[in-house]
Order: structure tokens, then sequence, then C-alpha cells
């Protein structure tokens, strides 16, 4: 299992999190999450509105945002769930910060596929800039995580930072997307190699030739 | 001889065109749906069941039969009323190597709907949800945005497709557990708990989500099931050994001068998949070590045993490993092999759910010995014992996750056992060095 730890329960935390309440937009959305689900079995939109909560703390902070305990109380009670429900989820599934987090969150995949293809460069690259693994930097602008397959394989080695992937990439291709977000910019997601377009074989295509120039219908061939 | 393009399923596996509805139709998803779902639920199981299509999530259960398994009449709830099906669609893709339901769902994934509604009628389902792993966050707009224009054209939702049959799908997000691509594991978390297995029985064919019948398919099995439907399962099976039929996506990844997601007929053998579309071993065929064939959970195969084997489900169990879900890894003479493996040990213990001790306890200790066999710190007779704890925890433990962190430690025993021993031998050897 996972190590991880919560942010403990104090009163500075009630303070600044205690009135946590939807934005309107999110009010909307959390509404729209819970009618997907069967009438009486709302507790199955606990995962969804846990992500909208945590985006919610992101943006009112400006971090990828995290899960204080009175978010987690305002979760379930609009679900009707006892708390120690809500933190069982929130603590089972890693995708939900349960401590502080900064800006960015740098998700490197460590795992095999990536391994195989440099992904030790990828985090030496990261440790030199600075930062630690589990941990956030000083500024406040990244926080470091070696992570688990994120099933990008065939464009390895990868890193997920908030929302976006980058992949194929080399400590350098690493730096300049590192940079472009310290800038402000947003820098290109997916594949950081200009020879390729998403997991197709690099060079001379070796299958559907045809689709790369036009919206081929092959029915016609059958 | 290769598959050609025509016969392929997934055209736009790359996403050089748009995955939108208009070009996805254009390309011939959704193209009479009505028609398809005319023929009724008996008809599009019987051709299911004879294209041979076994699934594609890892554990190849030949699809037809695991949709037969659907009650015909709906069991009835407490107050006598008839309880609802449901179709799951497994799209928790995070087996280590694997990387293809990625490539449907953000570029092709109104085969995806058009498939969930066709199974979906086939065995009786009132809703799909769509389970897709959280970190797949792109991916996860692109299966809301492409759901939307199904609905708006009335593909999905009341009287679907014009079929009279009334199908909703949803999108379910994961947030970052492997084990929840575990059946009952994902059922768990779909009711908004911890995604621990369930016991089974009952399985959830009789008792799945909330209670009701439920069938769990991988996203590329319920993907191909219309093309299968419209070119006919004599088509389907015409590609592949008996018993493994079909084409497949194939992900190759590590020590390949040009790891790629393709489509080819199963049974491909080994060294034509790696020749013809990944450009070869990276510093040529002699230069290749060991294959995983089938995502971290199979056993590796050495160089030798795996360069003429036939990428299917049987010949790769004729090696001593499985096909699982196609995700290649290649490891090439410069690998660390002992390393490769203990990371893999190391997700392992990640990713145990913790409920049975065999596997909460087990997949730590395993991996803190690997960690010291990758040094060399560690007795010979350790090897042995790590052997029979690997042999303790497969086959007791409520899923496969045991036997999936117990399974690549004993491939890798079975055929690198004198690496490991050199290693131990070295270090000993320094050490003794060093005390002179």
């Amino acid at each position: 299992m996972a190590d991880r730890y919560i942010e403990p329960d104090t009163p500075e935390l009630r303070a600044r999190w205690g009135n946590f309440a939807w934005t309107e937009a999110n009010a909307a959305k959390a509404k729209e999450i819970i009618a997907r689900y069967p009438e009486g079995r709302q507790r199955s939109a606990v995962m969804p509105l846990l992500d909208l909560a945590q985006r919610q703390v992101g943006a009112e902070e400006n971090t990828q945002g995290w899960l204080p305990i009175p978010v987690m109380e305002y979760v379930a009670a609009q679900l009707d769930m006892p708390i120690i429900r809500v933190v069982e989820v929130a603590t089972f599934y890693t995708m939900y910060n349960i401590a502080p987090i900064g800006r960015f969150h740098v998700q490197v995949c460590g795992t095999t596929p990536c391994m195989l293809r440099g992904s030790d460069d990828l985090i030496d690259a990261c440790r030199a800039r600075g930062m630690k693994k589990g941990a956030t930097t000083a500024d406040g602008i990244w926080s470091f995580t070696e992570v688990e397959c994120m099933g990008n394989c065939a464009s390895a080695p990868m890193v997920q930072i908030n929302d976006d992937n980058y992949e194929d990439l080399t400590p350098d291709r690493l730096d300049a997307v590192l940079e472009a977000l310290l800038r402000g910019e947003t820098p290109k997601a997916g594949t950081q190699d200009p020879a390729r377009h998403t997991v197709e074989p690099v060079g001379e295509p070796t299958s559907l030739v045809a689709m790369r120039t036009e919206n081929h219908d092959y029915r016609s061939e059958w | 001889m290769a598959l050609l393009d025509k016969d392929r399923i997934f055209t736009n596996v790359y996403g050089f065109q748009p995955w939108n509805l208009k070009e996805a139709q254009a390309r011939g998803a959704w193209d009479n749906t009505k028609d398809l779902i005319a023929r009724g639920r008996d008809a599009i199981i019987d051709e299911m069941k004879a294209s041979g299509l076994r699934g594609r999530g890892g554990a190849g259960f030949p699809t037809g039969m695991k949709w037969s398994f659907m009650p015909k009449q709906p069991p009835l709830d407490q107050n006598g009323n008839p309880k609802p099906s449901f179709l799951v669609i497994n799209a928790d893709e995070s087996e280590p190597g694997s990387c293809k339901d990625r490539e449907i769902m953000r570029h092709d994934p109104h085969l995806l709907f058009e498939g969930a509604l066709v199974a979906g009628f086939a065995m009786g389902a009132r809703a799909a949800y769509i389970y897709i792993r959280g970190e797949y966050i792109r991916e996860a707009e692109v299966l809301f945005a492409a759901r939307e224009e199904a609905y708006a054209a009335g593909l999905l939702g009341r009287n679907a497709a014009g079929s009279g049959y009334d199908f909703d799908v949803f999108v379910h997000r994961g947030a970052g557990a492997y084990i929840c691509g575990e059946e009952t594991a994902m059922i768990e978390s779909l009711e908004g708990k911890k995604g621990q297995p369930r016991l089974k029985p009952p399985f959830p064919a009789g008792a799945g989500l909330y209670g009701c019948p439920t069938t769990v398919n991988n996203v590329e099995s319920i993907a191909v099931a219309p093309t299968i439907l419209r070119r006919g399962a004599s088509w389907f099976s015409s590609f592949g050994r008996e018993n493994n039929k079909g084409t497949k996506l194939f992900q190759i990844s590590g020590h390949v001068n040009r790891p790629c997601v393709v489509e080819e007929e199963m049974s491909i053998p080994f060294s034509e998949l790696i020749e013809r579309h990944c450009g070869g071993i990276r510093g040529g065929k002699d230069n290749l070590l060991a294959v995983i064939p089938g995502g971290s959970s199979v056993p590796l195969v050495p160089a030798a045993d795996i360069w003429d084997a036939p990428m299917d489900f049987d010949g790769l169990k004729a090696v001593g490993s499985g096909l699982g879900t196609a995700a290649v890894i290649v490891m090439d003479k410069s690998t660390d092999i002992v390393r490769a493996i203990s990371r893999i040990s190391y997700f392992y213990k990640h990713e145990s759910c913790g409920q049975c001790t065999p596997c909460r306890e087990g997949t730590g200790w395993m991996w803190r010995v690997m960690e010291r066999l990758r040094t060399g710190d560690a007795h010979v007779e350790e090897i042995d014992m790590l052997q029979q704890v690997t042999k303790q925890v497969e086959g007791h433990t409520i899923c496969a996750l045991g036997d999936a962190a117990a399974w690549p430690i004993q491939g890798l025993i079975r055929h690198f056992r004198p690496e490991i021993e050199r290693r131990i031998e070295e270090r000993h050897g320094s050490l003794q060095q060093a005390a002179e």
C-alpha cells in the first residue's frame, strides 16, 4: 500500500476551510454528477464530487488542489454519508491529495516500461531543480511524486503535470516543459518528440497510411 | 501475411483524424446500428460466440459466453419489482505496459459508445457505466464530449439510435487505484467505496453493481463488437489460430527502435511484430535479453523462447507466460533484469488494496527481498525462500493481484537464477576482499 499521511484537523484548518461551499458553477455541476447514478445511490457520486472539491480548493489557492477534512465533511453532508466513509475513499485513492500541494504536481512515472526508457534521468532532472520525492518546494511551485504506470508506455518515459501528460521525454525536453510552465505558458501536451504525432511508430508509417492525409473510409475495400 | 488496413477495426488509432461523431460516422461508426439491434439478443450473442472473440482485458474469457450469463428474465427485488441490469466497461487501464484503451477512448470513442449500446442491448442492460482510470484526464474529457454528441444525435438515451431500446451510458472517473481494474473492486468503487475486491460467488452476473446483474467488459472487447457484427463472425475468425481468433491492439514498449501501439492479427509471431512495426530490437536481434509479453502480471520469457512464439493466448502459455493485455515490454541486454522485476514488485506493493494479509504483507516482503537480491545483499538460500513465499501468496487472496505479484518473480527465478546467484557471489567476494 502507499504510504500517505492526512493533514491533521486543526483549529487553523477549520478556520480556513470550515465554511467551504460550492461555487455557483460547481453546485450545478455537483447536481448533474449526482443525477448520473440511480436514485438512492447518490453515494456513488463521492469520487467525482471529491475531485470537483479538490479542483475548487486548487482554484482558490492556485495549486493543484487538495482535500482538507472540513471539505470532506461538506461532501459527506451533501451525499448523506458518514464522514469516515468519505475519508476512507479520499485516503484509498492516490489522486486525492490529502495534504497541501504545490502549484504544479510533477508526477514522474517510474514503473518498468518508463524505467527502461530512461525515467531515472527524468527523476534526476527534477532533483537537480531542488525537487524532493513526496515534497513541495519551499516556493510552493513544484510538488514531486514518483507515480506508478500511467498507461503511456508506448510513448515512455512520461510525466503528468496537473491535467496534462508530456511523453517521449528526455531531460532536456522535460526542462523545456518545466521552464514553459514557470513562464506561465501552456506547453503542448502529449509527445514531445517533434517527429511523432501520438503513438504511431516514429518515422516511416507501417500501417494506416491513408489516414494521415484524409479521413479515409475503408469500407469500400471490404 | 500482414493484416491489411481495410481489416483494421481501429482506423483512427493514431488520432490523425478527429474523434468527433461526424468523422467517426464517415469512417463507419454508428452505421445503421438500428439494424444490428433488430437482429435480437440471441442472434447478437451467437454471432459474438461464433467470432471467437476472447476478452481483451487480460483473462481472455470468451466475450459472447460472458454476455450469455446475464439473466433473460430480470430477478425481482424484495418488493417484487424487476431489478435493472448493468454493463460496466472497464477502462481502468493500469497494467504496466498497457496503453491501448487510451488510444481507443481519445481517438475513436464512438466505436466504444456504439459497442456499449449493442452489448448492453444483447445482455438486457438498462445502462452502461464506463469506469475510466482517473489519470486519463484528457481522455475522459473526450469521452464526456463524445457522449454529449451521441445523445444530441439520438444515438443514446431514449429509443437509442431509433432501435426502440432505451439505453444510457455514463462515464465515471476513477482516482488512481490499479486494483479497481478487478471487476468486483470496480463495482465497489462505482458504489462509492474503497475499491476492495469482493468474494466470488456471487458472480457479478448474479449480483453486481447495486446488487443487480452486471457484466464487466474491457474497452477493446466492447469497441470491436459492432464491427464484428457488421462484417460477420467468419471475417473476424479468419484471423489468428484456432481458439485465438481476431485482431488485437498490441502495445510494444521498452527497448525497441520504434515503440508503438498497433492493431495486428492474433498469433502473429513475436519476431514479425517487432521487425515490421517497431524497427527491430535496439541493437539488433542478438541484443534481446527477455520480453514480458502481456503486461507486468505475466512471467518474462527469455529471448530464445520468445522469438518465434505466436503472440496469442495459447502460444504464450506454451512458453510459460501469457498474452494478458498484449502489452509487450521488451528488454535488451543493457537491462538490469533483477531491478526491472523488482520495480514491478514495488508496483504491486504500492497497489495492494490491503484487504488480504498474504498480499498486503507479502507484496512488501517480496519487494524488500527483491531489492536485496538486486544488490546481491542476500544469501543464496533466500532465492528458494522467496520462491516459496511467492507460492504462499499465489492463490491465497480474494483477487488475482497476489498471483500477479508472484508470477513475475517466479519467472525471474526460473530463467535468471544464475544471474541472481552471480550478484550474491560477487558481493560476498568483494566483502571478503575488503576484509582481507
